[in-house]
């Protein structure tokens, strides 16, 4: 079982981004559970949400403590949340800035995970570029496909097209297009680091 | 063969409903055809207002929706005195669920109806002031705002009086109730306080309000027969005296609710959109005093030392009724 | 059939649309409000003819449901928790005319102190209503049920509650298999109401009743429910023949056989309690569960016989009653009579307090050891209740007592669980 948690806030898409997430898996004929961790939240509070992949039916039903992987929607939260909480070592780290992790002040915590696995990608930046809008949700799934390589970028797309429609979907789906490239830029200059 | 005594009815005036009458003016209650909805053997009291309203109104909705019509009831008397099981006065269908909610399970019938696709079927809620002001007013301005195809009648007689005469949001300043007793420095019910649903009714804009008394049986059966054929929410404020919580005879129900009318304490008028459309004047008008005197939940204010201060202030209610809904035909006087 | 990976609620909602309401009263509350968007929005979009309703209170929402049902129309809406409290005159009501209403129960807590979140005190307050009541462990369950209850009210002219966890089921992503119309309509028939308010036989509905004939009334209320018993298995074979799926029941029984503890449950816990179970289990440890679905009626011989063999039964309830203790439990007790067998109490999952995997073995792992208290409150903060109640020794004007108790425990934003 694969357990991924994203944290944003309310009107980023959080739980819409999770729910995406489970039906790119779906669609990949894997079991997938999206959930948010359910509050009264308005616009602009912390909120989380999660998702679980599996090749089997998925029973449990508590949240997700021990993440897999963590997607970071807005890098404020970092000094206001613990989103790290549970997170494994070798687990996956994706924060949504245009800065390094020493710059968002988590340098000690990316040093001692897999640097493979953990990434800074611009998605509000891509949004804005892309939909003209800062809405980084369906744009970090398609850096979260490169980087977790759990799910094909072509899934991320048809599920993005279920919750989205026509060009919002289309302009989205090139967003988080751009990102997954952009991750795989960064991994590969990474895997030359890590390998010289 | 004994001699029947043939009673001597002036055609003309407004309480005549009987055969006298040519056969195309008399009233649904005067017909041999009535459909007796509220059939005879019921258990409420002589006199009872609130059974001789019923009986005209749902008689009158039955002959113009030739009988297809259902009724929602809600907690009171009416339900009380006409329906312990096995028997039952109705010869509608009828369904009583709770003391508050009839507004919305006649808006559920209705629902359903339309799901069915029988336009032809008319639905009605029914209840007393306490039914339909206090407890039942939430679904009530519910029906009414959203324009729910059902018309509603209140039987008004101004308290809980299945529960034994307690004070409702309907009840006068100054009537004595079991709540409300003539003691103290302000004997009876408050003044300042109250309402009088008709006019909210119109404020929720619906296509028809009206008020009506038993003592003018022509003129409630033609403002139920008008509600019944108008589509969309509809509210009928009947004006029910209560020998038993008024303290006043059996035998003077019509006469009080005439009086009632004639003194205007109680103003009889339609209203279509929010919009008063025709009032009924006072043909001979009384002071207050008059109809106050015949009620003992008055008695408070006579006697020995009349409260004239609290009967003048029930007086000054009764003129600005007078002047807000026009009661009074000027140019006829 | 079609596979779909969709929010609970939207999969409730498309399973009562297969089963062609014709009245759907709706009054928002969490977390059941996506059910009646979800029918709302196929109502308006032309796909479901059904007369749809926004009432003014869950109150009307109940009174109109017994409205359209007495009429002869199949009728569905849906609360929770402060709504079914707010309805529970009416909701009486319904089961007392024998109304066969279908309403979900997305299960949350009640207030005071106001909480949005999962358990089932909402439910269980109204147990005893007269509704039947069943309770889905998984939203396919959940869509299932609600498709089994039209046809288990109708049969019986009784109102049914389809219980499902609030936010854990109503508002998860899962895959679903949603059935065909034409499974439904083969599966469903058309409403047939034992008594209708209709013009042309006119019947007198709801009528008072005296202490001459109450008790014979309320007595075949009960046995209503004594046929359900046999109706709901019935029921959920006949659901397997058509769709090929075990769905509904009266209790689920999971690795019950040579089970020296079984762990009782209702609705979407089962599911972490079976992934608990299942690695005690390889761990040696003699552990089953058992589900129960159907918790009105109470199928006190069938939990009797699934129990059978087990030294011990750990009830974990999502609820409980404040001055004496469990309800699931009590009930059991019942079911257990005379048999000697140990029930233990645990409630857990208060007011949507994650139950997790951690907490749950110790628990196992303790009641296995006899080291469980006979009624217990799983990962209470014992401190917390012993600090509030000094304060109110010492303090005569200690303030209301839920702040107290949230200035004691600190900042709670920053947690996940």
């Amino acid at each position: 079982m694969f357990q991924t948690r994203i944290h944003g806030r309310g009107g980023q898409g959080v739980v819409t981004a999770a729910e995406m997430l489970s039906i790119a898996a779906f669609l990949e004929n894997r079991h997938a559970q999206a959930f948010p961790n359910f509050g009264s939240e308005r616009t602009g509070a912390p909120v989380v949400a999660f998702c679980r992949m599996d090749d089997k039916e998925i029973r449990l039903r508590e949240p997700v403590m021990a993440p897999d992987a963590v997607l970071i929607q807005d890098p404020t939260l970092l000094q206001q949340v613990d989103v790290f909480q549970g997170l494994r070592q070798d687990g996956f780290m994706l924060i949504n800035s245009a800065r390094s992790f020493e710059a968002l002040g988590i340098g000690d915590i990316a040093r001692n995970m897999n640097p493979l696995r953990c990434v800074c990608v611009p998605a509000t930046e891509l949004a804005l570029r892309f939909l003209g809008r800062p809405m980084p949700n369906a744009v970090l799934l398609g850096a979260f496909a490169r980087l977790s390589g759990r799910l094909a970028v072509d899934s991320v797309a048809a599920a993005v097209r279920t919750k989205f429609s026509g060009v919002v979907a289309e302009k989205n789906i090139t967003a988080a297009r751009a990102a997954f490239d952009e991750v795989d830029r960064q991994l590969t200059q990474q895997a030359g680091v890590t390998h010289s | 063969m004994s001699h029947q005594p043939v009673k001597f009815y002036q055609t003309g005036t407004f309480t005549v409903g009987n055969r006298l009458l040519d056969e195309s003016i008399r009233s649904v209650q005067a017909t041999k055809t009535r459909s007796n909805s509220l059939n005879s053997g019921h258990r409420a009291c002589q006199g009872c207002g609130e059974a001789l309203g019923a009986r005209y109104a749902l008689d009158a909705a039955m002959d113009v929706s030739q009988r297809q019509l259902i009724a929602a009831n809600a907690t009171g008397c009416l339900e009380v005195f006409s329906t312990p099981y096995p028997e039952t006065s109705w010869q509608l269908p009828w369904i009583h669920s709770l003391f508050g909610n009839a507004a919305a399970v006649a808006t559920g019938i209705a629902a359903a109806l339309r799901a069915k696709g029988r336009s032809d079927v008319r639905v009605i809620a029914q209840g007393g002031d306490g039914g339909t002001t206090d407890i039942g007013f939430g679904c009530l301005s519910g029906m009414f705002e959203r324009n729910d195809d059902v018309l509603y009648l209140c039987y008004d007689n101004e308290a809980y009086m299945n529960t034994g005469v307690q004070r409702s949001s309907a009840t006068p300043p100054a009537v004595r109730t079991a709540t409300t007793m003539p003691l103290g420095a302000e004997p009876g019910n408050p003044f300042g306080q109250g309402k009088f649903v008709p006019t909210i009714a119109m404020a929720h804009r619906i296509p028809y309000v009206a008020t009506a008394t038993v003592a003018d049986l022509f003129d409630l059966e033609y403002k139920v027969k008008k509600a019944i054929q108008i589509r969309g929410a509809k509210y009928l404020h009947i004006f029910v005296p209560c020998p038993l919580g008024w303290g006043a005879a059996s035998s003077d129900t019509i006469k009080l609710a005439d009086m009632a009318k004639e003194c205007g304490l109680f103003p009889v008028f339609e209203a279509e959109h929010g919009k008063v459309t025709g009032v009924s004047k006072i043909r001979k008008l009384i002071p207050v005093e008059d109809y106050l005197k015949l009620q003992r939940r008055y008695a408070h204010l006579f006697g020995k030392a009349p409260a004239t201060d609290v009967i003048s202030k029930i007086q000054a209610r009764a003129d600005e009724n007078i002047r807000t809904y026009g009661l009074l035909d000027t140019d006829v006087r | 059939m079609t596979l779909k990976q969709i929010e609970g609620s939207q999969g409730v909602a498309e399973a009562v649309a297969l089963c062609r309401p014709e009245v759907i009263c709706a009054y928002p509350i969490s977390p059941q409000t996506h059910i009646v968007e979800g029918l709302g929005e196929m109502v308006k979009a032309g796909q479901l003819r059904a007369e749809f309703l926004n009432v003014e209170s869950e109150f009307a929402a109940m009174s109109v449901a017994i409205g359209s049902s007495a009429a002869g129309a199949r009728t569905y809406t849906a609360t929770a928790s402060q709504g079914l409290l707010f309805m529970a005159e009416a909701v009486f009501n319904a089961s007392g005319l024998g109304l066969p209403i279908v309403m979900t129960i997305a299960n949350r807590a009640i207030g005071a102190p106001i909480n949005i979140w999962n358990d089932h005190s909402d439910s269980m307050s109204l147990r005893d209503c007269g509704w039947i009541q069943l309770f889905a462990e998984t939203n396919q369950e959940a869509i299932d049920l609600h498709i089994q209850a039209f046809k288990l009210a109708e049969e019986l002219s009784v109102p049914v509650m389809v219980c499902m966890d609030g936010f854990i089921l109503t508002h998860a992503y899962e895959r679903v298999d949603v059935p065909s119309q034409e499974q439904v309509d083969a599966f469903l028939p058309s409403f047939e109401p034992r008594q209708v308010l209709d013009p042309a036989r006119p019947v007198s509905i709801g009528a008072m009743v005296g202490p001459e004939a109450y008790t014979e009334v309320r007595v075949l209320a009960h046995a209503k429910q004594i046929q359900a018993l046999t109706l709901i298995p019935e029921i959920a074979a006949e659901f397997k023949a058509h769709f090929g799926r075990d769905s509904g029941g009266l209790i689920q029984p999971y690795c019950c056989d040579g089970a020296h503890t079984v762990v009782i449950a209702l609705g979407s816990v089962l599911g972490t309690i079976k992934d608990v179970v299942d690695e005690l289990r390889a761990q040696g440890c003699a552990l089953g569960v058992l589900g129960i679905t159907s918790f009105r009626p109470f199928p006190l011989m069938e939990i009797r016989q699934a129990l059978l063999g087990c030294q011990r039964v750990l009830v974990l309830e999502k609820s409980f009653a404040v001055g004496v203790g469990g309800i699931v439990a009590t009930n059991v007790r019942m079911a257990l009579d005379g048999t000697g067998q140990k029930v233990l109490t645990v409630v857990a999952g208060l007011g949507g307090r994650a139950i997790t995997k951690s907490s749950l073995a110790a628990t196992l792992v303790a009641a296995m050891n006899d080291q469980l208290e006979p009624f217990s409150f799983m990962d209470l903060q014992h401190e917390v209740v012993d600090r509030a109640l000094g304060r109110e020794r010492q303090i005569r004007r200690s303030g209301p007592v839920a702040e107290s108790v949230l200035r004691d425990i600190g900042v709670v934003a920053s947690k996940i669980s």
